[in-house]
């Protein structure tokens, strides 16, 4: 164990990806399930053992071949991405186990096992991002999670999968492209890539090259924004989430575009914010606009939504609005909120988004239409629906009560109470977008297509159940959550200028 | 004057911002998908050049140890390029098969037929 100890970070990395790489060579879905369930159950241990050291002895610096920082790769992890590394490493265990009957459904025989070999991969990219301490290595991360990514979109049943993942290809490459021009120039103008001795280096570098550095940042901002569809940047996330195998929703729902938020949030609050000071800069400005135009126009769309998946597909980008809201307002109760929205948004997402995928193993349709009565047919399935459903619209004694409650309290601490009357307001539009379906879902007769529906097998059940229940959970006992998200918020505040 | 002077002599950022605009037009006004990712390429190219000129010190060396030198140039953004470049080409390789299973699909592609004969079926 001892030996093991140090190396943990690292683990955390290579585990999924040699599990990837052998689940390549697997023919057999079972089997490649089997690798995968067994890599997800170790995935939280490591990242829990990881966060619990953090907790206790302060940050974690692993260097990747013995090379000291800056001048080899740094993996750093401190409270903020302990926490984010434990959530995609949890939903990632919690939700495997549905994969297996979901993915025997929606795929053929011969792509199961290459399924699991593009997941794993996937997987140790968006941890990789989450753990490394430096820019570039961030890069080549994002890029090894965004390649497996466009494939399982590709993999959906529809043919029009494939134009989804063509256009999110597209889409994903300028993104990152743009990403790596920003840390191109920052690279120019410091001579380095380790994300520590760049905040540190660009301070002095500001005076003389300060258009540079703001370019820099814009390139950073769009290009990190196209990957967390950041309004007016997500037109990529609805076709993708739609056509994706279900799934394979599940999963980018909850982790990918969090990770890209997390990514946004370190190079705002401890690349930039110590080195320069953001406040003459319309920056936050600019990200509460947009913010709030995602969170109105996002929730307007789903209303007028006929799709199921595709509803909750514009909900996300309505909820990443609160996170970005979150990052804009840059005080302690905002950056609280947003951090807590992270999680929550990822935990409720992932049960909604489930509770579609059941649906399709049972009705073959995630047409709202189709759905009349259909709580009556699978009561539990649409009990945990419903739950996480006024989680996403923020009703009290669930955790999306609490997320947004911070950003009130944010949103007050400045004095902008028009802010705080749209974050009021948008939830009032989802209480229509969710509110309809559970009409169409409780209050109508069972439709003729429904008759031999029932309720998923355990293997996707349990995970919904245990998904719904966390969002009730967090919703009161607020510890976990709140405790580490303000902490971590302390920390990226107390660094700024 | 001052603006034709940084022009000369900041000539080759100049050429990469050139590919790079070129490239992300190609990308947004094309139409055929294996015309986009034609753009796409050259639009990650130009980021290998901005990485790479400044690298490069004139009468520098590769950075090998020896007595007889004593001006290297920076290796680090070739170590970088290479990878960027691998990432490169898995997008093309990923981007292009996706552009065959579309055509198989759809029987074309161009965006506009694409579309044409989505809403038709």
């Amino acid at each position: 164990m001892n030996a093991v100890w140090p190396h943990l970070p690292i683990l955390q990395v290579i585990l999924p990806l040699f599990g990837g790489f052998c689940a390549a060579f697997l023919r057999n879905g079972r089997a490649a399930f089997a690798l995968a369930l067994a890599v997800c159950c170790i995935l939280p241990i490591i990242s829990g053992a990881m966060l619990w050291q953090v907790l206790t002895t302060g940050p974690l610096s692993y260097h990747l071949g013995g090379w000291e920082p800056p001048w080899g790769i740094e993996y750093r992890i401190d409270l903020l991405n302990g926490f984010v590394l434990l959530l995609v490493s949890l939903i990632c265990a919690v939700t495997i186990p549905a994969a297996g009957r979901a993915i025997a459904f929606e795929l053929e025989e011969s792509k199961q096992a290459r399924f699991y070999c593009l997941f794993l991969t996937c997987i140790a990219g968006l941890l990789g991002i989450a753990i490394t301490g430096d820019a570039f290595n961030a890069f080549v991360f994002l890029e090894i999670s965004s390649l497996s990514t466009y494939v399982l979109i590709a993999l959906g049943p529809d043919r029009r999968a494939l134009l989804a993942a063509y256009r999110y290809l597209i889409v994903g490459t300028v993104g990152a492209t743009f990403y790596v021009i920003g840390v191109g120039l920052l690279y120019l103008l410091t001579g380095t890539l380790n994300m520590a001795d760049l905040s540190a280096r660009l301070g002095t570098a500001w005076g003389d090259h300060s258009r540079a550095i703001i370019a820099a940042l814009g390139f950073i901002t769009v290009g990190i924004g196209l990957k967390l569809a950041l309004f007016p940047l997500h037109a990529w996330l609805p076709n993708a989430y739609t056509y994706a195998p279900s799934w394979v929703t599940v999963f980018l729902s909850a982790t990918a575009t969090k990770v890209a938020l997390y990514l946004l949030i370190r190079f705002y609050f401890s690349v930039f914010g110590v080195a320069i000071e953001l406040e003459p800069l319309p920056l936050a400005s600019f990200i509460i606009a947009l913010s709030i135009a995602a969170m109105l126009i996002g929730s307007v769309l789903a209303i007028f939504e006929l799709n199921l998946k595709r509803m909750l597909a514009y909900s996300s980008v309505a909820q990443i609005g609160y996170i970005t809201l979150g990052i804009g307002l840059q005080n302690q109760a905002g950056v609280t909120g947003g951090l807590i929205h992270l999680v929550n948004h990822g935990l409720m997402k992932a049960a909604l988004f489930l509770a579609a995928a059941a649906i399709f193993l049972r009705v073959r349709s995630v047409r709202i239409a189709d759905l009349a009565g259909i709580g009556r047919k699978m009561p539990w399935t649409m009990a945990a629906f419903s739950v996480a459903g006024f989680a996403l619209i923020g009703t009290p004694g669930t955790s999306g009560f609490i997320s947004k409650w911070y950003l009130v309290l944010g949103a007050i601490e400045k004095g902008w109470w028009l802010v705080v009357f749209l974050i009021v307001g948008s939830s009032l539009i989802a209480l229509v977008y969710v509110g309809r379906v559970l009409e169409m879902a409780w209050l109508r007769e069972p439709a003729a297509g429904l008759i031999e529906a029932t309720d998923p097998p355990m293997s996707m059940l349990l995970p919904l159940l245990l998904l719904s229940g966390a969002t009730v959970y967090l919703g009161f006992d607020t510890r976990l959550t709140v405790g580490i998200a303000a902490k971590a918020a302390q920390a990226l505040l107390a660094g700024m200028r | 004057m001052q603006f034709l002077e940084t022009f000369v002599t900041h000539y080759n950022f100049m050429i990469t911002i050139f590919l790079m605009v070129a490239g992300l037009y190609i990308v947004v006004a094309r139409g055929n998908l294996v015309k986009k990712l034609v753009g796409l390429a050259i639009f990650q190219t130009s980021v290998y050049l901005l990485y790479i000129e400044p690298g490069k010190i004139l009468g520098g060396t590769a950075p090998i140890l020896d007595p007889s030198f004593t001006l290297y140039s920076n290796p680090l953004p070739h170590v970088l390029i290479l990878t960027a470049i691998v990432v490169g080409v898995a997008t093309m390789a990923v981007g292009l098969a996706l552009v065959v299973r579309i055509n198989e699909a759809f029987g074309t592609v161009e965006e506009d037929e694409i579309i044409e004969r989505d809403s038709g079926a």
